[in-house]
Order: C-alpha cells, then structure tokens, then sequence
C-alpha cells in the first residue's frame, strides 16, 4: 500500500507503511525514520516507531503539515536505506526456569511440551526487534514459534524483576526495569537492557536480531557482577548502519 | 553567584514536587517519556518573570505541602494552581517576583485552585541535564535530583542569573492575564487518528458528554469516567506512537488522556488528541474535575498556537521594557 497519513492531535503525524506485523514493513519504517531523522529541514522533531507505522511530530510554527506530508511523501517513494541482512545480531545470556523463570512449567504445560523443550524451542530461533517503547528500553520483538505461544496472564503482576524474559501470545520481550506487567515469564539474564548512566544507554534498537543463550546460575553470576562493574561487553554479530 | 552554595532545603517535599523544564526531546523511540512541566505554560511565565530563558528549570509542586528554608539571597516567581503559598506564614504573591532572604520558608500550604504550582528561582533550579534534559522522569530514574522527587534533606542550588536580581524586583504580571483554573473545562480536539475505529454514536458521546477525572489520574495522563465512547469493532491497534494531549479509548469506553509523562507507545484507539494551546488547563485538573471536549480542524488549531505565541512575545517584550519596579 502506498503511505497514509492521518492527524495525530495539531503537531504530529501518523504515517501507516503498513498493515500487519512483518520485518518488511518494519524495515520501512526504520528506513522513512531515519530520512527524518538526517533531513535538516527546520521543524521536523522526534520520531516514535510503531509496527507499521511512524509518528512524526513537528512544530506548526515552523512548518505546515502540509509540508511534513509532502516530504514523507518523497522519502516513500525513494528507495529504502536500511536492508534486513545488515541488522546487528545481539545475544541475550537467559538463566530459565526456577525463581528466574517461574512461568516456564505453566507455559510448557500450555503448549504440551517439558520445560527444556521450552528452552531449546525459545533459545532456538532468532528475533526480531520491531521497535523499543512503552517503558525505556523495551523491545518489542517478534518472530517466536508457536510452538511454545502462551495467552498473558489473567491478573498481571505488580512487580517483575528487570531483566525478566516473558512471553505473551507470539510475542517475547525483556522487561528493562522493574515493572508492572501481565507477561508469563520463563527467565531472567543478567544484562542491563536500560542504564541511564551507560552510553548509549539502550543495551538494543530497532532492526536487531537477538538471539537468547541459555546459561546456568554460575554463568548469570559471573556476567551479573561484570555488568555491575561495567566489564560486560554483549556479543554481537554483524554490523547496523543505524547509528545508536 | 556561587554554585558551591545551595538556595533551598527541602524541608517536607510535599506529595510529589520533582524538578522540570520543556522536557527531553529525541528519545521517545527508546522509550524515554519527554517529562517536563505538566503546566508549560505557567513553567514558562514563571521564568518570564524572572528574565530567565523559559526552559530553565522550576520545581512542579503537586497539590500541598512542599516547604523548603532559603539558605541565600534570591529572587523566586510561582505561578499556576493556587497551592496558597506562604512565606514565613504570610501569603505570598504568586504571578510575581518576590525577594526571599536566608532563614525564610517558602511553604505551599494546600490547595485553593489547580493542581500545579511552580515555583521558579532567578538563574532556575541548576541540576545536571541529563540526555539533553534537566526534566525529572521517575519511570526512567533521570534527571532532577537522583531521577526521583524531592525528599527531606535535598539541597536545591540555582544557575547563574541571567539578568540581575535588582532589574527583576516587584515584576508581576497583569492580573487580566493570570489564568484560573475552573473545575469545569472545555478543552479543544482534532480527531483522529483512529476515530474510524469509533461508532458515529461513540464520537457523538464523546463530542457531548461531560467527562470526571478519576483518582488513578497522574503525570502521565488524566483517566476519565463519563458515558461510554462506542467501538465498531474493537479498541486493540498494532502498538504506535503517543503523542501529546492523545485521547486513548480502551475497550471500556472510557477516555484517558495522555500528557507529558506518557508511555512512548500504546495498543488502543485514540479518537482523538486535545490541542497544544489547551494542554495547560488539562495539567491543572485533579481527581473530580471535569473535562468536555470540542472539535476543532487542525487549521483552527495552528491558527490559535500562533495567537498564543504572538501574545506570549508580545507579554515578552512588554516585560522586558516596563515590567521593572
């Protein structure tokens, strides 16, 4: 479809690239993001990225709305800069199970599967990070198997640990700080997704693929105490053009 | 003046007084809020009145109680709700600029109108800006003081002033000109951007109806109880991008408006978003109050955001010029 754009109150708007959740139209609205994002022209400001979307806001004192659309307009129509092969692969040490993961037996029970089928399925695949929002730091990332989706809790928890990694239907995430949340929760890592004293301070972005890797309670002790001294270096595979 | 030496201690920080400026622009797609003043406009005048750039930071004091001793001479201005601030028991002016001298308390002492006041001080509230931003955002755990609100102890310091103190003294503004805050408001909206999702009896109700703010209500947003705004279909969307003044309907039918410590992202229809030049009124709402909305086109809001600026620049100028005692 071509982009649609409708208002966003008087000083953004939405732009739809768009329908479904697919790595396709996310890389287009990475793409549309950072033509925004490196244009100088006076009075665009911040972009959020959504699944098949991208807010743009910008000041009407500066620059009409029926300029902003004009210039989205011409950036869609041009080709895309961002291609999904360059996408920087992030992994995620995952201690499952236990206190760690205290949901990893209801969601095994759900899906018919033993718990360590659980983990070989969810450390199986690689994912891919759509966007990051709602709190700071938060993929939202898709790409699970179905194998192993789970409905949300019916009572959401009032407190969940940061770096707890959850499921909610076809969806995973890792909640950055602690939070409340409805997510089932089979595991936690050890990394910091969100620390405001690090720079960048955002452990991922936007087009990352993250792959978790289990580890035991040793292994999270020890790149616990490597975070906390600031040693932890993630690892990562291939290189972003999107600067972080 | 010297940073070593600080202007104010918290003596009882209130029930939620945090330091804010303009906000944190650029991280929304991390998922940062923007923070700032709830109230920019009153942030604003705040400063006006003490010849500081608008964007210094004041302190947003949340409906009673802050009380803070002054530890050296300085020139401070509150502004917004009426939290019936005192100084040393005495009423204090607000709209203008007051000289406070080492030993004073400045006490909000409870609330006669609004929900916000914002206490400003000569040079502003100097604390390290963080990620572009001296805002204070809790979620997040940044700037202000420690990324939290104020407690008891906390020692608040001011920037260097940039015009004199003696060329700010006894400036108040014109009493035409200071707002009140109604219990009752009628804010404008432009629909959009999923008022489709809504049935033509949804948005006639919500175009209509007389809204409540409800308790849960905060920085982040106004939850409001009223009659229920009508889906065709459903309220879940693809998570996309909140902006300022978002109206949001979940399934519930029940409206929540977003201000500036919004979540960067949400799941539900928003019907529609209140304009920028009636953001303040929604700011100095409190549980109870009552909101009705009116539609405007987008054109009709820019036209009323230029007016608004043309009369902050013209209050600008006037100030600059004959506002001095």
């Amino acid at each position: 479809m071509g982009l649609q754009f409708k208002y966003a109150g008087d000083q953004a708007i939405l732009v739809e690239v768009g329908e479904g959740i697919d790595p396709r139209t996310s890389g287009k609205v990475r793409s549309l993001a950072q033509k925004v994002e490196s244009c100088s022209i006076p009075g665009f400001g911040e972009v959020i990225l959504g699944y098949r979307s991208l807010l743009v806001n910008y000041d009407p004192l500066i620059i009409s709305d029926d300029e902003v659309i004009q210039w989205l307009q011409r950036w869609g129509q041009e080709p895309e800069v961002i291609q999904r092969s360059e996408a920087r692969l992030v992994e995620i040490p995952t201690l499952y199970g236990g206190e760690w993961g205290p949901d990893l037996e209801d969601v095994a029970a759900h899906n018919g599967l033993t718990p360590q089928e659980v983990v070989e399925i969810h450390s199986g695949g690689d994912y891919h990070v759509y966007f990051l929002g709602f709190i700071p730091g938060y993929p939202f990332m898709g790409g699970m198997s179905e194998k192993i989706a789970t409905p949300r809790l019916s009572s959401p928890r009032v407190a969940i640990p940061a770096g707890s990694v959850g499921i909610a239907g076809k969806q995973t995430g890792i909640y950055p700080i602690q939070s409340p949340g409805g997510w089932r929760l089979i595991g936690r890592t050890p990394l910091r997704l969100y620390d405001p004293n690090r720079t960048p301070p955002f452990l991922l972005q936007a087009g990352d693929r993250v792959k978790f890797i289990p580890i035991n309670e040793d292994e999270f002790s020890e790149i616990h105490e490597s975070v906390l001294q600031g040693r932890y270096r993630p690892m990562t595979r291939g290189e972003s053009v999107e600067p972080n | 003046m010297s940073r070593t030496e600080p202007v104010f201690e918290v003596i009882h920080p209130g029930m939620l007084t945090t330091v804010q400026d303009l906000g944190r622009r650029g991280y929304q797609k991390y998922g940062l809020a923007v923070s700032g003043a709830a109230d920019a406009h009153a942030h604003r005048m705040a400063n006006l009145l003490l010849g500081n750039p608008v964007d210094a930071a004041t302190l947003e004091v949340t409906l009673m109680g802050l009380k803070v001793r002054v530890l050296k001479p300085a020139v401070i201005a509150i502004t917004g709700g009426d939290l019936d601030p005192r100084l040393n028991g005495q009423p204090l002016p607000m709209w203008s600029t007051v000289p406070v001298h080492p030993g004073d308390v400045i006490h909000f002492s409870g609330c006669k109108s609004g929900c916000r006041a914002y206490l400003a001080v000569s040079g502003g509230i100097d604390v390290p800006v963080v990620l572009g931003s001296r805002s204070t955002d809790l979620l997040g755990g940044i700037g202000g003081v420690a990324g939290r609100k104020l407690e008891k102890g906390d020692l608040l310091f001011a920037g260097p002033a940039r015009v004199p103190a003696d060329k700010v003294l006894r400036r108040r503004l014109h009493p035409d000109w200071v707002p009140q805050y109604p219990r009752q408001v009628e804010v404008r909206v432009v629909l959009g951007p999923q008022e489709g999702a809504f049935t033509p009896d949804g948005i006639a109700t919500f175009l209509s109806s007389e809204y409540t703010v409800s308790t849960t209500s905060d920085r982040m947003g106004l939850r409001l109880m009223g009659p229920t705004v009508g889906h065709k279909h459903g309220a879940d969307i693809l998570s996309e991008g909140l902006f300022m003044g978002a109206v949001q309907v979940p399934q519930n039918g029940q409206p929540i408006v977003f201000l500036v410590g919004r979540q960067s992202v949400g799941g539900y229809t928003k019907i529609a978003g209140v304009i920028t030049v009636d953001m303040p009124w929604l700011a100095q709402l409190k549980p109870g109050d009552t909101i009705r909305f009116r539609q405007v086109t987008v054109a009709e809001a820019h036209r009323l955001l230029r007016e608004y600026e043309r009369f902050f620049a013209a209050i600008k100028v006037w100030g600059s010029s004959h506002l001095s005692a």
